[in-house]
């Protein structure tokens, strides 16, 4: 059985959800690259910043 | 007024909805359908994946409706289409979820029939000329 860290499945859910949201959401494959990498920089981003948030406010 | 690719596609024979519902059934077949190798190959990868790391969590597909959760993430497993009925078959995703990978690995399975939905709705836009 395949037992990821956190860290390694928001990485996985981010890839796999940024690649379709890149070839759904624009129409030029330039385009396409972009968005999905600014997905996920925004998926994986944000998951660190909310880590970091919670773990400051359970201090 | 409707631009050029949209006249040629709705001259194109067939049936418009056969890449949504082939999109539905099988992961990136849509775009195959409309020769759009490189993406369809890239979408199939995707959700495949996702659906795969899902089952290797101990996901669970979710096979009745007990409340309104269950409902909605049923909802989203059905959208693997083929996917979904194969696993029922093959009694993969039935191991009681018991660890916090199970639970990571049932919301893998559940959006990857959301990414998929999605998926097929962009070829039928292809179809119809809305998208280039």
């Amino acid at each position: 059985m395949f037992r990821p860290s956190h860290f390694a499945a928001v990485v996985l859910f981010a890839l796999f959800a940024s690649v379709v949201f890149g070839i759904t959401q624009r129409d030029t494959p330039p385009k396409m690259v972009r968005y999905g990498l600014y997905c996920f920089v925004l998926f994986v981003g944000s998951a660190i910043a909310l880590s970091w948030l919670m773990f400051l406010v359970a201090r | 007024m409707a631009n050029p690719q949209e006249k040629k596609n709705q001259t194109e024979g067939g049936f418009i909805y056969l890449p949504l519902i082939a999109g539905w059934l099988v992961p990136g077949a849509g775009h195959f359908l409309l020769r759009k190798w490189g993406r369809g190959a890239l979408l199939s990868a995707s959700i495949l994946g996702m659906f795969g790391t899902g089952l290797a969590m101990d996901g669970q597909i979710h096979t009745g409706a007990h409340d309104i959760l269950d409902m909605l993430s049923m909802a989203g497993d059905l959208g693997t289409g083929i996917l979904y009925l194969l696993s029922r078959v093959m009694g993969w995703g039935t191991t009681l979820v018991q660890v916090t990978t199970g639970d990571w690995g049932s919301r893998f399975i559940v959006v990857a029939g959301l990414l998929n939905v999605i998926s097929a709705v962009d070829a039928h836009n292809l179809r119809t000329g809305r998208k280039a």
